[in-house]
C-alpha cells in the first residue's frame, strides 16, 4: 500500500504538508494523490476513531454478530441477496464468509429489543433467509487492530545515552 | 570515610559532567523527551509471551556460558542468510549480557597494560571508561561535522603507534546515526590491516538503517580474522530490558571472551535467551514495521531542524540527529538547561559524547510523532526567543 495511505490510516487529520515531511516528497504530488484515490473510492472518508465504551450518553447503543444461513436461488448471486441486507441502515458491516453460514452481518440498534425486531420482520421473514444465529456483543477489547484501553504511559526513563 | 576504600582506577575516571542535567530531568514531570537512547515500542507481544511461556514451563536455570546452543545457531544462521557471514555458532559465537558487556569483554580480552584503542568521537559514553578500566588508554579521534562525523584513513593512520592494539568503531553511530559506506570501510580497513589491528564493530544499531545498505565488518575482505562484532537484541527489536547481546569473532578471542564471562556473568537470563530465540524467528516484521515509523519520524525531524536553523547531517541509521546549536551561542547544557526550563523538552548535551561537541545536543526521535510536533512547536518559540536575545545583546554592545 502506498505510504500516503498508511499514514492517513492511522491519522486521518494530518495535512498534506506534514505528510510531505514524512515521506519527503512533494507537497503538491501528495494533494494530487490524495484527491485520485478520493476520486477512485480508494478514500471513501475521513472518520474518528472513539472509544464508546467510555462515552456516557444515552444514545449507547448495542450490536450484534448475525450469521446468515442464505438459500441460493438460480440466477441470482449472494450478492443481490447480500444487497437486499446490507441496505438497511441498522446493518454496519456485511461479509460473505466461508463455512457453516454464509453471512456475518453487524448490526446496531438502539437495545436488544430494537435489534430483535430487526430481525424477526425483516431478516428472517426474507425469502432466501434460511435461518440467523445472534450473538450480542458485551464487551469490546480491541477494534480494527487498535487495543480499546486508556493510553498507557511511557514507561522509559526519561532521559538515557 | 575512608578514602583509600575505592581504587585509585575508579576515582580517576572522569566524572560525567552531565549527571546534574539528568537527574533534573527524572525528577521533573510532564517532560517530552527527546533525551532518550532506547526504542518507545515495547518488545512486540509475540516475543513476550515466549518470555512469559518459558517462565510457566520452569525454565529457570543457568544455561551455558556461550549461552543457548539454540539461540547461537539460529544468530549463526541469521548472519549466514542475511549476510553471507560464517560464524560457527559452537566456537565464534558468545550471548552476552547486552552489546554493553560484549563490548567490556572484548577489551579486557585483547588488551594488554597501556596498550591503546583508537575511537572516533562522538562516540557513546561508555567507551572510553570501559577501555581505561581494563587497564588500556582510549585514544579518542575527534571527527567533524565537514567530514560527516566519519573517521577517514589518514586520521586513523595517523592516530596509530607501537602501543596501538584497536580501533572501535561504532556505526550507525549514537549520537550522530551516521554510517558508512563500503568504500569508506575499506579505505579505513586498509589502515587496520596495515597496522594489524583489532577491530571491534559495534554494530548494534545495524538493523536500523534507513536507505543505506549496512555492511558489517567483518565483510570485508579479510576482516573478518581480527574483527570482534557485536550486535543484540536492545533496538531493533525493542528489547532493552531483556539485556541479550552477542559478540561474533574468531575462536580464539571469542574463548579468552568466554572465559572472562564465564568468572563474572556465568550467562545471560534463560528467559532473555528463550525471547530472543523467537526475535529471531518471528521478529522479522515488527522489525520492520518499527524501522519504517523510524524512518518517517527522522525525515520529519531532519526537515524541521533544518527549518528552525539547527543543521544537522541526515542520519543513515539509529534514531538520532546531532543538530549543531552554534548560532544559539550556547554551550550544548546550557541549551538543555533552558529548554528544559522553559519549554519541558529534553535533549542531551552534545558535550557528553566527547569535549569538542559542546555546539551540539543529540535529539532521539524514538519518541511518538504527537510528542515529535509538540517539542519541534516548542524548540520553534526557544529559538525564536534566544535569537531575538542575542539580537538585543549584540546591538547594545
Amino acid at each position: 500500500m502506498d505510504q500516503i495511505l498508511e499514514i492517513m490510516e492511522n491519522d486521518s487529520r494530518i495535512t498534506v504538508e506534514e505528510i510531505a515531511k514524512l515521506t519527503k516528497q512533494d507537497s503538491k504530488a501528495i494533494k494530487r494523490k490524495i484527491t485520485k484515490y478520493e476520486k477512485d473510492g480508494i478514500i471513501l472518508g475521513y472518520k474518528t476513531v472513539i472509544n464508546k465504551e467510555l462515552v456516557q450518553d444515552e444514545e449507547k447503543k448495542v450490536r450484534a454478530l448475525i450469521e446468515v444461513n442464505i438459500l441460493p436461488q438460480k440466477n441470482l448471486g449472494f450478492d443481490y441477496i447480500a444487497a437486499r441486507i446490507y441496505k438497511f441502515e441498522e446493518v454496519t458491516n456485511c461479509y460473505l464468509v466461508s463455512g457453516t453460514y454464509d453471512l456475518l452481518l453487524i448490526v446496531e440498534g438502539k437495545d436488544m429489543q430494537t435489534i430483535s425486531n430487526f430481525i424477526a420482520e425483516k431478516l428472517s421473514p426474507m425469502e432466501n433467509v434460511r435461518g440467523t444465529v445472534t450473538h450480542f456483543l458485551l464487551k469490546k477489547y480491541k477494534e480494527y487492530g487498535i487495543i480499546l484501553k486508556h493510553k498507557e504511559d511511557d514507561k522509559r526513563i526519561a532521559i538515557s545515552y | 570515610m575512608n578514602d583509600n576504600f575505592v581504587a585509585k582506577k575508579v576515582k580517576n575516571l572522569a566524572p560525567s559532567g552531565i549527571r546534574a542535567f539528568f537527574e533534573l530531568v527524572l525528577g521533573m514531570d510532564d517532560v517530552i523527551s527527546l533525551g532518550v537512547g532506547e526504542p518507545d515500542f515495547i518488545t512486540p507481544w509475540r516475543i513476550r509471551e515466549t518470555g512469559i511461556f518459558s517462565l510457566e514451563q520452569g525454565l529457570t536455570s543457568y544455561t551455558s556460558n556461550k549461552g543457548l546452543y539454540k539461540l547461537r545457531l539460529q544468530i549463526s544462521k541469521f548472519l549466514s542468510r542475511k549476510f553471507g557471514l560464517d560464524y560457527c555458532a559452537d566456537q565464534e559465537i558468545l550471548i552476552t549480557v547486552g552489546v554493553s558487556e560484549a563490548l567490556d569483554l572484548a577489551v579486557r580480552a585483547i588488551l594488554n597494560q597501556g596498550e591503546e584503542i583508537i575511537i572516533p568521537q562522538p562516540c557513546y559514553v561508555s567507551y572510553g571508561p570501559v577501555v581505561e578500566l581494563a587497564g588500556g588508554v582510549p585514544i579518542f579521534v575527534p571527527t567533524t561535522e565537514e567530514n560527516g562525523f566519519k573517521i577517514n584513513p589518514k586520521q586513523l593512520e595517523s592516530a596509530c603507534t607501537k602501543k596501538t592494539k584497536g580501533l572501535l568503531l561504532n556505526y550507525p553511530c549514537n549520537p550522530t546515526g551516521v554510517s558508512y559506506t563500503k568504500k569508506e570501510l575499506e579505505a579505513i580497513n586498509r589502515v587496520c590491516k596495515k597496522h594489524n589491528l583489532v577491530v571491534i564493530s559495534d554494530e548494534i544499531y545495524g538493523d536500523l538503517t534507513y536507505n543505506h545498505p549496512h555492511i558489517p565488518y567483518p565483510m570485508l575482505k579479510g576482516a573478518k580474522e581480527y574483527t570482534i562484532y557485536l550486535n543484540g537484541f536492545s533496538k531493533a527489536y525493542a528489547m532493552t530490558g531483556w539485556r541479550i547481546g552477542y559478540a561474533c569473532g574468531p575462536e580464539n578471542i571469542i574463548s579468552a571472551m568466554t572465559k572472562i564471562h564465564q568468572y563474572t556473568m556465568l550467562c545471560a537470563s534463560i528467559i532473555s535467551q528463550i525471547a530472543a530465540c523467537e526475535a529471531l524467528h518471528s521478529g522479522k516484521r515488527d522489525v520492520a514495521r518499527m524501522k519504517q515509523e523510524y524512518n518517517l519520524r527522522k525525515n520529519f525531524i531532519f526537515s524541521s531542524f533544518n527549518e528552525l536553523g539547527l543543521k544537522c547531517i541526515e542520519p543513515h541509521g539509529a534514531f538520532y540527529v546531532f543538530p549543531s546549536i552554534e548560532q544559539t551561542g550556547l554551550s550544548s547544557l546550557e541549551f538543555a538547561n533552558r529548554l528544559l526550563a522553559e519549554h519541558k523538552v529534553a535533549v542531551v548535551p552534545g558535550v557528553a559524547f566527547g569535549q569538542d561537541y559542546d555546539n551540539y545536543v543529540r535529539v532521539s526521535y524514538a519518541t511518538n510523532y504527537s510528542q515529535l510536533k509538540e517539542a519541534i512547536k516548542r524548540i520553534k518559540i526557544f529559538m525564536r526567543d534566544i535569537l531575538k536575545r542575542n539580537r538585543f545583546e549584540y546591538n547594545k554592545k
